[in-house]
């Protein structure tokens, strides 16, 4: 299919593109910007006036809820509310059931995202099998079997000789470790940042000393290994140092914020509402303004949904006792606006903290709208007002602290691999 | 967080659930501590029973092990001529909120009226209130580590009926704040209905981070603590915390946090003594101190009756006015 993009606002901080003008696809690709190639014909032209058009974004932590817990969404739901919300690329944590620890699990994951028309998955590979924390997965088999990175998720990893062989067994193949920066026994089945708010409401802290000592920790062995890390979803005001320390110092280190931490504190939670529960928890104002200070210097290079939908029975109940996580998909637009609104980054940043610079952590041909690169496009507006509510919300899970917000930015179309994934007309 | 919304209080800002001190003021306060005396003098003069709430059916839901807490609420539910039924349901950590919510539909379902609700985790009663049929009181008699409002009320009462008033009293706090919740209404309450100072006694390891937000001043040393007090609440300390390392032993503990004849004289003369019970003598308090003159331990329990018949009570007539 051929399309033309006509008279849009092209924003691409890769390659330093911020003008008005057209793009134009055929075979999946850029095939021209600004000036369409000789004897171009389009099958589909978009009127662009008045619309952002950037590269499609891509999300480093995906959870789709497929294999393993349809209950809460379905990988056809999750990606459809993907397409709607602008993205074109996920990667999804090794935690699905049963664990991606086995090429047979990547197959199965690729099969069914296909299957949903979306292809650009990234299976994310357990570090460990069955993310037990004991023995090794096989990383080299699912390396080839597509997967893009290994993890160990959420699940903690309480043996360090453990983590050390990983990271050298991982550093072998040049795989790139995501690490979630979080020490069991500190947290110690804490709920809530271990703060003025958390002493008020008799809810179990997780101290900041939980995720920073286990950044420090695995920074050791990034010295002694060589294994490139990323830290996925930053919570506190110190580790945004040790990130910029560790940067300075030369290590193959980068990392990423969920997009709830930017905008949320402890101080923001509604009583006993679970659906503030996340992990690592809302912290304080201090380390809020740490993190938007993060993301300015890019001391932080990337900014996350961290998707996590559910089902009602999970958030309902003692908070405590609740799951945590956001859906959070069909926000990031709109609350990346809301940064850019209140000047932390220009429009050209925010767009790259959600689309080149996971890209570049990656190691994908994503996030740039060069000719030849594979077409992954997002249009957007960014100044349509929706609310959220059960009509406008894609994604099964309905758990987000901004239910019935108006937000501000809509995405028009979504082109993935030169094909249309969503419209907002059709 | 903001403030707790105000689930607890009907359109003319009267009682219609008990479940934090937090959302409450000086005034409901002490109409609390006013409606009880009567129950409290009454049963002084062996009249007890009430035909308050004949006819209403309240449930006792106990997911955490009570003894004495339960075993007020009980008789203070008979004394108002109201029906009680008393549950225990064991529930492990992991259990799911869809069946505490079963639970509380099922009861629904037997056309009762009002809900005590005793849980391990913090909120269950909030969410029991949020969750529960609009004509249903829920009453929390303590939810995890967040509050235990009758119990501090009970507390008041017994300050109120020695001290007279608020205003002018130091009151110390002594123990495990960290794992109280106990504590917490207490200081709530305390800053409520105007008290001078209040201060907590504790090792770090037993005070959660920024208590001092909370209107407190924080010591870690007995004599100094203590001195200039009228009124010392000792805390429970629970075996466990031992175990988890939180403190290195019990007689450790005792001869740094305990409360000994010695050490109550360092606080003002006509000090006296509270402990929400039950004591470990020799852990928290010597034997000398709990059973001595200016220990009101006991008068706490019998005054615990009279506190929640009025709290039992005001939420039921809550409800009518609501309409």
């Amino acid at each position: 299919m051929r399309i033309e993009i006509v008279n849009g606002h092209i924003i691409d901080p890769k390659n330093g593109i911020d003008q008005q003008g057209s793009l134009y696809i055929a075979e999946g690709k850029i095939v021209g910007i600004m000036q369409a190639p000789d004897g171009f014909s389009a099958d589909t032209s978009i009127n662009a006036q008045g619309y952002i058009v950037c590269p499609g974004f891509v999300d480093l932590s995906t959870r789709l809820r497929e294999p393993g817990q349809s209950h809460k969404a379905t990988m056809k739901s999750e990606t459809k509310a993907a397409a709607s919300a602008g993205f074109t690329s996920l990667c999804i944590p090794p935690d699905t059931i049963p664990v991606i620890d086995s090429p047979a699990i990547v197959e199965l994951i690729e099969d069914k995202a296909e299957k949903c028309g979306y292809p650009h998955i990234y299976p994310i590979a357990a570090l460990t099998q069955k993310l037990a924390g004991t023995e090794l997965s096989a990383m080299h088999a699912l390396k080839k079997a597509g997967c893009i990175a290994v993890s160990h998720a959420y699940h903690a990893l309480q043996n360090l000789l453990v983590l050390r062989r990983a990271m050298e067994y991982a550093a072998t193949y040049d795989l790139l470790l995501i690490y979630c920066p979080q020490e069991a026994a500190l947290s110690n089945h804490g709920c809530a940042h271990e703060g003025a708010m958390a002493s008020r409401y008799g809810l179990p802290g997780i101290p900041v000393a939980a995720e920073t000592i286990a950044l420090m920790q695995c920074m050791e062995l990034i010295e002694q290994t060589g294994c490139r890390v990323h830290f996925r979803g930053l919570s506190c005001a110190r580790s945004v140092d040790l990130i910029a320390k560790a940067k300075a110092a030369g290590l193959p280190v980068t990392a990423d914020v969920a997009m709830h931490q930017l905008h949320l504190t402890d101080a923001d939670m509604r009583p006993y509402d679970s659906y503030y529960h996340v992990q690592p928890p809302l912290r304080s104002k201090r380390d809020r303004d740490a993190l938007l200070a993060g993301i300015q210097s890019g001391a932080i290079d990337s900014i996350c949904s961290d998707h996590q939908p559910h089902d009602i029975d999970a958030k309902l109940g003692a908070f405590p006792e609740t799951e945590p996580g956001i859906s959070s998909l069909e926000t990031m637009l709109p609350l990346m606006l809301r940064l850019v609104a209140q000047k932390i980054l220009t429009l050209a940043q925010g767009i790259a903290k959600l689309s080149s610079e996971p890209a570049r952590i990656l190691g994908i041909n994503a996030g740039g709208l060069a000719l030849g690169n594979v077409a992954d496009v997002c249009v957007f507006n960014a100044n349509e007002s929706w609310q959220i509510n059960a009509e406008t919300w894609q994604s099964r899970g309905q758990n987000t602290p901004f239910w019935q917000e108006t937000m501000q930015g809509k995405v028009a179309c979504t082109i993935q691999a030169g094909k249309i994934i969503y419209s907002a007309e059709s | 967080m903001t403030a707790i919304e105000n689930l607890q209080l009907n359109a003319q800002g009267k009682l219609r659930h008990f479940l934090s001190i937090e959302g409450l003021n000086s005034d409901l306060l002490t109409e609390i501590l006013d409606t009880a005396e009567p129950f409290a003098d009454a049963s002084e003069q062996n009249i007890k029973k009430f035909p308050l709430l004949r006819g209403k059916t309240i449930v006792n839901l106990f997911f955490e092990n009570s003894t004495r807490t339960r075993a007020t609420f009980e008789l203070a539910a008979t004394r108002l001529s109201a029906d009680v039924l008393s549950m225990n349901i064991a529930t492990s950590a992991t259990s799911k909120g869809e069946s505490l919510l079963d639970t509380i539909r099922n009861m629904e379902a037997m056309q009762v009226d009002m809900f005590v609700v005793r849980h391990s985790l913090s909120g269950a009663a909030h969410f029991i209130a949020q969750h529960t049929a609009p004509h249903i009181n829920v009453i929390n008699a303590g939810d995890g580590q967040h509050e235990h409002p009758t119990q501090a009320m009970l507390d008041m009462f017994t300050i109120r009926r020695v001290k007279k008033q608020f205003s002018g009293l130091r009151v110390a706090i002594v123990g495990d704040i960290l794992h109280s919740r106990v504590a917490r209404s207490q200081i709530l309450a305390l800053n409520m209905l105007g008290a001078e100072e209040i201060r907590v006694i504790a090792p770090k390891s037993l005070l959660p981070a920024q208590i001092e937000d909370l209107g407190v001043s924080v010591y870690h040393d007995m004599k100094a603590g203590l001195k200039n007090v009228d009124v010392i609440i000792m805390l429970r300390l629970q075996k466990e915390r031992m175990n988890s390392a939180f403190l290195p032993s019990e007689s450790e503990y005792f001869k740094c946090f305990g409360l000994s004849a010695e050490k109550l004289k360092i606080a003002n003369k006509d000090a006296i003594v509270m402990h929400p019970g039950p004591i470990n003598r020799g852990v928290e308090i010597s034997s000398s101190v709990a059973d001595g003159s200016q220990s009101v331990i006991l008068q706490q329990v019998s005054n615990g009756i009279a506190v929640r018949m009025a709290v039992l009570t005001m939420t039921m007539n809550g409800n009518r006015e609501a309409g």
